[in-house]
C-alpha cells in the first residue's frame, strides 16, 4: 500500500510499504477513506518531537471502512464505517475507566521510553514517535487499529467524511480545551492560535456559554475564520496584545485563556528570540511565547487551558504569575473517546458542521507538498484532507 | 568555593569536547550580543550565557532530565544496578542476608486479587509475560523446574521450591541447593484503592565465571527495569487481555530495524 513516511526533518515521502495485518486479538484493519494532516504533525515535520525514526508512517486523524477484525473486537464487523480516535486506549485500566483515555496505562509498547522522559507513560498514539508507542499512522491506504473494540466509533452514513473526520482529534481537542476553562455564563475566553484546534475551541467556548471570545493569531485567513465563528480578533504579532486584552476586559483580563499554539510559537517579543536560540542550540525543547502570554494575560483566579502540544522542558515559564494570581492550569492530550457521543450529536443536530475548517482536498500523493504548504501557512491553508482511495 | 566545585563535579553530564564547544559557542554569542547592544542582542546574550554556564560547569539541565550523560569516566551512573533494599524480606533471609542483588518492583492492576493470584500461582503461565523465561514446569508438589533463555542460546535451568504460600497473599520460592543459580523471590498481593497491588522481591546471587556472566545478562544490566517490564506485561495481559505490540507492522524502512516494540 501507499503510506506517508517521515524521513527526517522537513522530509516526508509517499512510499510503498507492506499492507498492515492483524497482530493482536483485539486489532482491526481499516481501509482509509479520509485522513488529515494535523498541526501537531508539523511538530514531527520540524523535528521537534524526539524518538522519530526514518520510515515511520505518519497520521493520526483518519477514518474508513473496517476491512478485517480480530476475534477480540467482535463488536466491529467488516464494512462498518468508523472514525478512529488518535489516542489508543485499552478500555480496562484505571485511567480508561475514569475517562482519561489519553492516559491509558496499557497501550504504549515503549512505555519505558516515555517513563524516562515523563516519569510515567501516557497512551500510545498513532504515528507520533516511538516514545508514544511507535504505532504506524493513518496517512496511508490502510491502518492497523489496536484495541479496536474500544477506539473505532461507528458513524452514520448520512454524514459525509468531512463532517465526522475531525471527531478523531481536533474537534474533541478544541472542545476539551473549552471544557477545561470551566466557563461560566458570559465569561470572556481568549484563544491563542487560530489553527483548526483554536477554531473548534472558539466555537465550543460559545457552545459552553461564553459571552465573548477573543482570538489571537497573525494569519489573515485564520483570523477571518475565527471571526466567522463569532470571535473578536487580535494580531499576535502586535506587541500590545496584553494591553489590548486588558482594556477589552475592563482591566480584569480574560476569565480563561486557551493556548492552542504549543511548542513552536512565534511572537513579537524578545522572549521569542531567546527561545529560538535555545531550541536551536539544543538547550531547550519548546518555544513557549504563547503560553507565557496566556499566563500573563489571564485574570486572577482564572484558568489557563493548554491543548497545544509541548514536548519537554520549558524555559522561563512565568510560574510566579500563575501562583500569585491563583490560576488553574489544565492540559492534556485529548480523551477523545469520552467526547464522541456528545460531539456526534452536535453534528447530527446541525449545532456545528466541522467541515468548515477544510481548505485543501488532495490525494495521498500530494502529502509532501501539503506538509510544506501547511507549515508555511501558504495558499490559505488551514486544514488538509487526503483521500487515499 | 571548594564545596561548590565538588558539587558540580558530581553533576557533570556533558562530554569534554561538547563542553569546549559550548564555551566557544557561548562566547561567540556573547561577543555578538555585546556588539549589537539592542534588545534581540540581549536575548542572544542570555542564551550565550547559558551555553557558557553549561561549558564551564559541564552540567546541562536538559540532559539531566532526559537521563543523558555524555561525560565519560566520572563514574556518575544514575540509573544503575539493583538497589539493596534496606527493609527486610523473606528472600534475603533465605539467601543468608544481603548477598547478591535484590530487586523490588510493584504494579497496580485493575483486576480482582484472587484472579491475579490464581494466574501467577500456576507457574507455567509466567513465561507468557516474563520474556527471559522459556518455560516453567511443575515437577512435584511444591517443586518446579525453570528454564531461562540465556545469551548465545545458552539456556540456564534450575529447580525451585515454594517456601512460603498464603493463598491470595503471598508466594515465596527459592532455588534448591546445588542449583546453577542461587535465587529466591516472593510476590505479594494486596488490595489498593486503585486495584490490586502486586509486589515482587527477587534476589539472586550469580556464581562466578562464564555461567555467572550469562545469568547476570539474563536479568539485564538493569535488573529493576527487567522486572518492571515483566510486571508491566503481566498488568497488560490481565487488564487488556493482550500485550501491545508494533512488531510486524509496516514501515518505510528498507533495512534498518525499528526501535523495539517491547523491552526485554
Amino acid at each position: 500500500m501507499k503510506a506517508v513516511c517521515w524521513e527526517g526533518r522537513g522530509d516526508v515521502r509517499v512510499e510503498t510499504v507492506p499492507d498492515p495485518t492483524l497482530l493482536n486479538p483485539r486489532d482491526a484493519i481499516v481501509r482509509i477513506t479520509s485522513t488529515a494532516i494535523c498541526g501537531s504533525d508539523l511538530h514531527l515535520y520540524d523535528g521537534f518531537i524526539p524518538t522519530m525514526q526514518e520510515g515511520d508512517i505518519l497520521g493520526h486523524e483518519f477514518m474508513g471502512i473496517v476491512e478485517d477484525v480480530g476475534r477480540g473486537a467482535a463488536n466491529l464487523k467488516k464494512g462498518d464505517r468508523v472514525i478512529v480516535p488518535f489516542p489508543i486506549a485499552c478500555g480496562h485500566c484505571f485511567f480508561c475507566m475514569h475517562d482519561l483515555y489519553s492516559c491509558c496505562d496499557n497501550s504504549n509498547p515503549n512505555a519505558w521510553m516515555a517513563e524516562k522522559f515523563y516519569g510515567y507513560t501516557a497512551a500510545g498514539l498513532f504515528g507520533y514517535s516511538h516514545m508514544l508507542g511507535g504505532y504506524a499512522g493513518g496517512q496511508a491506504e490502510y491502518a492497523r487499529v489496536p484495541f479496536a473494540d474500544v477506539g473505532p466509533f461507528k458513524v452514520p452514513d448520512h454524514l459525509t467524511d468531512e463532517q465526522v473526520l475531525f471527531l478523531t482529534d481536533i474537534y474533541p481537542t478544541g472542545f476539551m480545551a473549552a471544557e477545561n476553562c470551566n466557563i461560566q455564563p458570559r465569561d470572556t475566553v481568549a484563544v491563542w492560535g487560530c489553527g483548526p484546534v483554536g477554531q473548534f475551541a472558539i466555537r465550543s467556548a460559545y457552545l459552553l456559554g461564553a459571552g465573548r471570545v477573543i482570538a489571537i493569531d497573525t494569519v489573515p485567513e485564520r483570523l477571518k475564520m475565527a471571526n466567522e465563528g463569532g470571535a473578536e480578533t487580535l494580531d499576535s504579532m502586535d506587541p500590545d496584545v496584553f494591553y489590548k486584552l486588558r482594556n477589552m476586559t475592563g482591566g480584569l483580563g480574560p476569565d480563561a485563556c486557551i493556548d492552542a499554539v504549543g511548542m513552536e510559537a512565534h511572537g513579537p517579543h524578545l522572549d521569542y528570540v531567546y527561545d529560538k536560540v535555545k531550541t536551536m542550540t539544543f538547550m531547550a525543547t519548546d518555544r513557549i511565547s504563547a503560553l507565557r502570554q496566556a499566563i500573563h494575560a489571564c485574570r486572577k483566579g482564572g484558568t489557563v487551558s493548554v491543548p497545544g502540544v509541548y514536548g519537554g522542558l520549558l524555559d522561563k515559564v512565568p510560574f510566579g504569575a500563575a501562583m500569585n494570581k491563583g490560576l488553574t492550569i489544565k492540559t492534556g492530550q485529548t480523551h477523545v473517546h469520552k467526547y464522541l457521543p456528545r460531539l456526534l450529536r452536535y453534528i447530527e443536530t446541525g449545532e456545528i458542521d466541522p467541515s468548515f475548517v477544510v481548505t485543501h482536498r488532495v490525494s495521498l500523493d500530494e502529502a509532501p507538498d501539503m506538509y510544506r504548504t501547511f507549515r508555511d501557512k501558504k495558499d490559505g491553508c488551514v486544514k488538509v484532507v487526503m483521500k487515499p482511495h | 568555593m571548594a564545596v561548590a566545585a565538588m558539587n558540580y563535579e558530581g553533576r557533570v553530564n556533558v562530554g569534554r569536547v561538547e563542553r569546549w564547544l559550548s564555551m566557544v559557542a557561548g562566547g561567540a554569542l556573547a561577543a555578538y550580543a555585546l556588539k549589537r547592544r539592542d534588545k534581540p542582542g540581549g536575548a542572544v546574550a542570555l542564551a550565550g550565557a547559558a551555553l557558557l554556564y553549561r561549558g564551564a560547569t559541564g552540567h546541562c539541565d536538559l540532559y539531566q532530565q532526559l537521563g543523558i550523560n555524555r561525560a565519560h569516566g566520572n563514574g556518575a551512573r544514575e540509573f544503575g544496578t539493583g538497589v539493596i533494599a534496606d527493609r527486610g524480606s523473606d528472600t534475603r533471609e533465605q539467601l543468608g542476608g544481603g548477598r547478591g542483588i535484590h530487586v523490588e518492583e510493584s504494579v497496580t492492576i485493575n483486576r480482582p486479587l484472587s484472579e491475579l493470584y490464581r494466574f501467577w500461582r500456576n507457574f507455567e503461565n509466567l513465561p507468557t509475560f516474563m520474556n527471559h523465561l522459556e518455560s516453567v514446569s511443575t515437577r512435584e508438589e511444591g517443586i518446579s523446574h525453570w528454564v531461562a533463555k540465556g545469551p548465545a542460546r545458552m539456556s540456564v535451568e534450575w529447580d525451585a521450591r515454594i517456601i512460603n504460600e498464603v493463598e491470595n497473599k503471598v508466594i515465596g520460592w527459592q532455588s534448591l541447593d546445588g542449583s546453577t543459580i542461587s535465587t529466591a523471590g516472593s510476590v505479594n498481593f494486596g488490595e489498593d484503592a486503585h486495584g490490586t497491588r502486586v509486589t515482587v522481591h527477587l534476589q539472586y546471587n550469580p556464581p562466578g565465571g562464564k555461567l555467572g556472566a550469562a545469568i547476570a545478562k539474563l536479568f539485564g544490566e538493569e535488573p529493576n527495569q527487567t522486572i518492571r517490564e515483566d510486571l508491566r506485561r503481566f498488568k497488560q495481559l490481565m487488564e487488556a487481555g493482550e500485550i501491545p505490540t508494533t512488531q510486524g507492522q509496516p514501515s518505510g524502512r528498507k533495512r534498518r530495524p525499528s526501535y523495539t516494540g517491547t523491552k526485554a
